[in-house]
């Protein structure tokens, strides 16, 4: 597949807004300025790139607890989500989701989730929607290898499997869930093998060569578009933070990853990896790069500066929302 | 010694877990453990029975059950409280029902740990106040204990018990500090704890709630309004008899919990003692919950929305006319 420079400098614009923006929420939450739990996917921005840039602006997601990237690749705003983040009104949500829920119906985000495994099925009906509406959109469902041992996982790709939906279910495996390594509590090294028992296509990929991602995803949208069923895509990808920010006061001096293992990955680094490519493709300049990381500090930087001054939600509003009508 | 309700847990775990071999532990990462209550036990019983599962509570709490019924002793970890939706059929159809659809045959001890509760910014998913929605399926024992000292007696007596049996250990209070008694003790299931005596007013107070109401009863006391404080510590059994003596001394109830106002343990009790003590009560008993809404993310909202302070002072001025 042959890829525009466009498209290639709009996903590296994705993934550095995504890098950007990440790197600032875990120092806001280090410094205390963000409540409640945050969980960052510094390390992981290929896998939301790649897959949201091959969707249309009508297709739909879910998304996790690790949900910051998906939501920015989807379309998401910077600052109304460092709005909802820092608990604002002016956030996606009022202030009333956080971090780990943030929803954008607009841009078909419907939502990060708190529940490991929670929008599995979600996305499974959200493409079930789009065959009950005889439409054309397709639902990418993004989760992590800890979600695909939920029965959640297996339910929904059985139904997904047997209905044809139009989803695509993607798999972030960056090796653990919280701090138990996959392969101690998961049966198989490859997700992607479970596509098998339920009669679908399963493929892994490097999660880290936004490309590759690209590419497969197309290929996985163009078969559900087509009417042909779900496929399950492993992305093998590594989070270079810990689980949660903060992590450090709940371990203390535990540690489950040796040190030289995050620099292995740290040196696999989507980014540089687009960087080298680029460089060598001739196509694209360093001077275009620089320029994309610099309009994107500002973006930031206006993102945070708009959480900051937006007033916190009246406490009156508690009750608003509870039920439609 | 002065000590936490997570290290009051781990005690408990570890004299349980050495008193009986039959007993295990195992849920999310509990062998790092995250919040530090099983720290240690891995050292100490090894990987046979310390036990990190899969992110699959349906699976592991429905092995619990069957690792029950089949002689094991099962102590349960269910993280956040919330994660228990998860597993809904696995207590409530199975756990909950097999002693007694089994004419008696079926043994079920296990004891499942979880944390609940809002402790600033956890949001709707991870905030709630979930064993009302047990209250209502006869065969599971609620335990929710308010300080350290009632969390080790009451947690060994939850693992010695051959019924399943929640304990609910509030999130924010994980860290908090008490003196506990030395050594092995035992604080039995079905027994209220009065925390303090007072003869204006009787406020029966859950959990985390526990510790707010005793500083509102000790500022109105300075007022000459005397409140005696009951911790019901466990809601089934639940010490009808301490409740009902209470207020028949006391002639006005509230009762504070961090559940919702609706189809809460608050709801639970108020009607109880609406029903059995009908004739000593001087007005209407009065709740303090959290309003019936998902608990939200922003701290003012967040704050809005739970049981504080100022609402059970409110509660208890309007019950005495004070
Ligand atoms: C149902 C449920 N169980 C447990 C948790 C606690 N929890 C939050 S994130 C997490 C690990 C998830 O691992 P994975 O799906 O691999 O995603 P990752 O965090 O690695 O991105 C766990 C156990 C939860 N939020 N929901």
């Amino acid at each position: 597949m042959d890829l525009g420079k466009d498209k290639m400098l709009e996903m590296y614009r994705m993934m550095t807004r995504i890098r950007l923006f990440e790197m600032r929420v875990r120092d806001l939450a280090t410094a205390n300025e963000i409540p409640g739990f945050v969980h960052v996917s510094i390390g992981e921005e290929a896998s939301a790139t790649g897959v949201c840039a091959a969707l249309r602006p009508t297709d739909r997601i879910t998304s996790t607890h690790r949900g910051h990237g998906h939501l920015i690749a989807k379309g998401g705003r910077l600052d109304r989500m460092m709005a909802e983040i820092f608990g604002k009104r002016t956030g996606y949500c009022k202030g009333k989701g956080g971090s780990m829920h943030i929803v954008d119906f607009s841009l078909g985000i419907l939502g990060a989730n708190g529940i490991v495994g929670g929008g599995i099925p979600i996305a499974t009906g959200s493409a079930l929607a789009t065959v009950i509406a005889q439409r054309d959109e397709v639902t990418a469902c993004f989760f992590g290898d800890g979600a695909s041992n939920e029965g959640t996982f297996h339910e929904s790709l059985n139904l997904a499997a047997v209905w044809k939906l139009p989803v695509i279910y993607v798999c972030e495996n960056n090796g653990f869930g919280e701090f138990t390594p996959m392969q101690t509590v998961t049966s198989v090294t490859d997700i992607a093998v479970r596509a098998q028992a339920y009669g679908i296509p399963g493929v892994v990929i490097d999660g880290n060569d936004v490309l590759e991602v690209y590419r497969c995803a197309s290929e996985a949208i163009a078969r559900a578009r087509a009417g042909e069923g779900p496929t399950l895509i492993e992305c093998k990808t590594y989070r270079w933070e810990g689980h949660v920010v903060g992590e450090q006061a709940f371990l203390g001096k535990a540690s489950y990853r040796s040190e030289a293992e995050v620099a292995e990955w740290k040196a696999r680094c989507p980014l540089l990896r687009f960087e080298k490519f680029a460089a060598e493709s001739g196509k694209i300049s360093a001077a275009e790069l620089k320029k994309i990381r610099e309009e994107t500090e500002a973006e930031l930087e206006a993102a945070v500066k708009f959480a900051r001054e937006s007033p916190l939600p009246d406490p009156a509003e508690v009750t608003d929302d509870v039920f439609s009508g | 010694m002065p000590t936490t309700f997570i290290q009051a847990i781990n005690q408990a775990l570890s004299e349980e877990m050495e008193r009986d071999p039959l007993t295990f532990v195992m849920g999310e990462d509990v062998v790092l453990s995250a919040f530090g209550a099983t720290k240690g036990l891995i050292d100490k019983f090894g990987p046979r029975r310390v036990r990190n599962t899969p992110i699959a509570e349906a699976g592991f709490v429905g092995a619990a059950v069957g690792a029950a019924m089949a002689g094991a002793r099962p102590i349960c970890e269910v993280e956040f409280a919330s994660f228990f939706y998860c597993a809904m059929d696995q207590v409530c159809n199975q756990a909950a029902k097999l002693r007694y659809m089994s004419g008696g045959q079926a043994r079920m001890p296990i004891t499942f740990r979880c944390v609940y509760g809002a402790m600033g910014g956890a949001a709707a998913q991870h905030s709630e106040t979930v064993y009302a929605q047990f209250l209502s399926v006869p065969g599971i024992k609620l335990v929710v204990p308010s300080n350290p000292s009632d969390m080790k007696g009451l947690l060994k007596s939850a693992i010695r018990d051959d019924n399943p049996v929640i304990v609910f250990e509030h999130g924010a209070l994980g860290g908090h500090r008490e003196e506990i008694p030395p050594g092995e003790y035992l604080t039995p299931l079905g027994q209220a704890a009065v925390k303090r005596a007072g003869e204006h007013a009787t406020v029966v107070a859950i959990g985390a709630m526990v510790p707010r109401t005793l500083r509102v009863a000790e500022k109105l006391a300075k007022e000459g309004i005397s409140v005696e404080v009951i911790d019901p510590r466990t809601l089934v059994p639940l010490d009808e008899a301490a409740i009902l003596a209470s207020v028949e001394k006391t002639n006005r109830a509230v009762v504070v919990d961090e559940g919702h106002w609706r189809g809460g343990a608050a709801a639970d009790i108020a009607a109880i003692i609406g029903e059995k003590a009908f004739d000593f009560l001087d007005g209407p008993v009065r709740r303090v919950t959290t309003l019936d809404v998902p608990i939200p993310f922003s701290p003012p909202l967040e704050k809005a929305a739970l049981a504080n302070e100022a609402k059970i002072e409110a509660a208890i001025r309007a019950a005495v006319g004070r």
